[in-house]
């Protein structure tokens, strides 16, 4: 047992940019600008920015509240915060969450953050020189062992084990270095990097033109449209049952008009004007928008808390929480918007670009689009260090929380916390590494705790802040030493509108993407993370389960063997 | 690109702009909380004792 110092940060700065830092990562850059062109820019960003309003800001401002309470008391991970602020034994138990989350999500996280380095590393080699798309797909099905378990261990510069560990030790490095001294220090220096990186990449980006006169529609102009145009046009057919299906999306002008000719002489074609009513209409926008806000800010992850435990009592945390946040979503509306697809669509146009998820985006379509591109080589580095940046300061702040809680429930100094969680996530790193075949342990655990888990914790939070601790003593602990005020609506927001959005967006997601329910035609097939689960088994998938389990079963046993815990829950104080 | 999807490009890009803006003057013009705010360098205190136990 060795007494411990009370760490702290240096400057407000310092811990703005370090929470911008954990919030900015790849979701900024490659889910961001899917999500939106898939529902149509303008209603995207209407549901967007009103989930900001009525869930990203007031849970931050909850987290930063309650996690500088209980830091004030000597709390600085969920269960002791919880504990602290509850009183109540259950929720000490709850807050288990909040360290299970970014433990987890590490384990799995570091694993893509290599993928980026190893990236930009081949891009400087010379070794990304593609000439269609499924060449990048091959690329990175061997980089990332997607074959077969197994094949992704391998310590060549093609792949991927080299860069896996020099991530790794570069985490527990910063991590060791402690508060102020690795994660500060290296987001004060690593934002700045990443803001400017993205402007050079941007700039390269708007200045394309129409790099390839045999496609004319393939232009920067098209790209900024398929991303940002309110209304989409769509091109249909008729099946036999009578049913139109989507065929695909036309954002040019010329090939509009085509489009419309050939569907005037053809009966079973026609083109489809999709409206902005129409699409906000679609509770799957509503889904889609609101869940890019939440995981973007990383509310409800258990990183915030833990930071914002380090700053005292005077330190503000209003304009501190709005900075970070407003960082973000600079990083990833003002830059993710426009650079990724407009690059993908000015190289390979709409069709080789609808419906890419992020990983197919990332490391399929933008690693091709940069081979072709002049200065391919460079811009290509550039991009994918940009996304190595983003990704450390993420893991970074997944590693903190662990740390927090086991130097607090377990006594331990930075060094033995640091050892114990580097096995810890060693140990889980390497199960998702070896079973690498269709990314399927990666995908079940990023499935049950990076978006089942958050959404539980989340409500957990702004029920503890808007009821628990009672919404008048939040709004005054917020406003101690606080540089602005939070608009008094915010209390009405933060006590009702927030939960009840929550709670619904929650359970539409669990009906969409649990049971499967298609929530416009009312259909329901069970989604493939049950189906992996309880209709077709599958061991990968059972076995990432039952490593969730085994390390939420270790926290609550760590839990149990503390006396400060019980003894806020017997007394009602410290 | 179209009419309405150039407004709100601008609208959405303008607002974040404007925003983090704002945030950031606020930021470096209150003195008294900009840097230093517990009065001591970049420290790693435990880890800092451990090394000083050792020698």
């Amino acid at each position: 047992m060795v007494k411990r110092i009370k760490e702290s940060w240096n400057s407000r700065l310092g811990v703005i940019l370090a929470v911008a830092g954990s919030a900015v990562g790849l979701g900024n850059f490659l889910r961001f600008p899917g999500q939106a062109a898939e529902y149509g820019g303008g209603a995207f960003m209407l549901a967007y920015f009103v989930s900001f309003l009525l869930i990203g800001l007031p849970i931050c401002w909850a987290e930063w509240t309650m996690g500088r309470f209980g830091g004030q008391a000597g709390f600085n991970s969920s269960p002791g915060i919880f504990n602290y602020i509850t009183r109540k034994p259950a929720f000490k138990y709850l807050g288990v969450i909040g360290v299970l989350i970014p433990v987890i999500i590490y384990m799995y996280y570091v694993y893509i953050e290599a993928w980026c380095l190893g990236y930009a590393v081949n891009f400087i080699a010379g070794n990304m020189d593609f000439h269609d798309i499924s060449q990048a797909g091959d690329f990175w099905g061997n980089f990332i062992g997607i074959s077969e378990n197994g094949s992704a261990i391998g310590f060549g510069l093609k792949q991927v084990g080299f860069y896996l560990i020099l991530v790794f030790v570069l985490n527990f490095i910063l991590i060791y270095r402690g508060i102020s001294k690795g994660i500060e220090l290296f987001c004060r220096y690593a934002m700045p990097t990443l803001v400017l990186i993205a402007l050079i990449i941007l700039l390269r980006v708007l200045t394309l033109g129409t790099p390839d006169a045999a496609y004319p529609e393939r232009n920067v102009s098209n790209g900024l449209g398929f991303m940002w145009n309110p209304t989409k046009h769509v091109v249909e057919h008729q099946a036999e049952s009578g049913a139109w299906i989507v065929e695909k999306e036309i954002v040019d002008r010329n090939q509009l008009e085509v489009a419309e000719k050939e569907a005037i002489a053809n009966a079973t074609k026609r083109v489809r004007q999709v409206t902005v009513s129409e699409q906000l209409l679609n509770p799957q926008l509503w889904l889609a928008a609101a869940g890019q806000i939440f995981f973007s800010l990383s509310v409800g992850f258990g990183v915030i808390i833990t930071y914002s435990s380090y700053l005292s009592k005077k330190d503000d945390v209003v304009l501190s929480g709005l900075a970070a946040t407003s960082a973000n979503e600079f990083c990833e509306v003002a830059i993710g918007g426009l650079i990724t697809l407009p690059a993908a669509v000015t190289f390979l146009g709409v069709a080789g670009v609808a419906g890419m998820g992020t990983f197919g985006l990332g490391f399929n379509v933008l690693p091709m689009v940069f081979a072709n591109m002049a200065f391919g080589g460079f811009f290509g580095f550039l991009f994918f260090f940009l996304l190595f940046l983003a990704a450390v300061t993420s893991s970074l702040s997944m590693l903190q929380p662990g740390i927090a809680f086991l130097e607090e429930a377990m006594k331990t100094n930075r060094k033995q916390s640091v050892a114990l969680l580097g096995l810890i996530t060693a140990l889980g790193c390497g199960f998702v590494v070896y079973f690498s075949e269709d990314v399927k342990a990666l995908d079940t655990m990023d499935f049950w705790v990076g978006t089942f888990l958050i959404f539980v914790l989340s409500t957990i939070q702004i029920v503890i802040f808007g009821w628990i601790l009672g919404i008048e003593k939040g709004f005054l602990l917020a406003h101690e030493g606080s540089a602005i005020r939070i608009p008094r609506f915010f209390k009405i927001v933060m006590k009702y509108i927030s939960p009840i959005f929550l709670i619904v967006i929650f359970s539409l997601w669990v009906a969409a993407n649990v049971f499967g329910l298609d929530l416009r035609t009312g259909e329901a097939t069970y989604s493939g993370y049950i189906k992996d689960l309880f209709i077709e088994p599958n061991a990968v998938a059972w076995l990432s389960v039952a490593l969730i389990g085994i390390v939420a079963a270790l926290f609550i046993f760590i839990i149990t063997l503390n006396p400060e815990y019980k003894k806020i829950t017997r007394k009602g104080s410290k | 690109m179209t009419s309405s999807g150039w407004l709100i490009m601008i609208l959405s890009v303008g607002s974040v702009t404007l925003l983090l803006t704002w945030c950031v003057i606020k930021v470096f013009t209150t003195p008294e909380e900009t840097e230093h705010i517990h009065g001591f360098e970049q420290a790693t205190p435990d880890v800092e004792k451990d090394a000083s136990d050792k020698s």
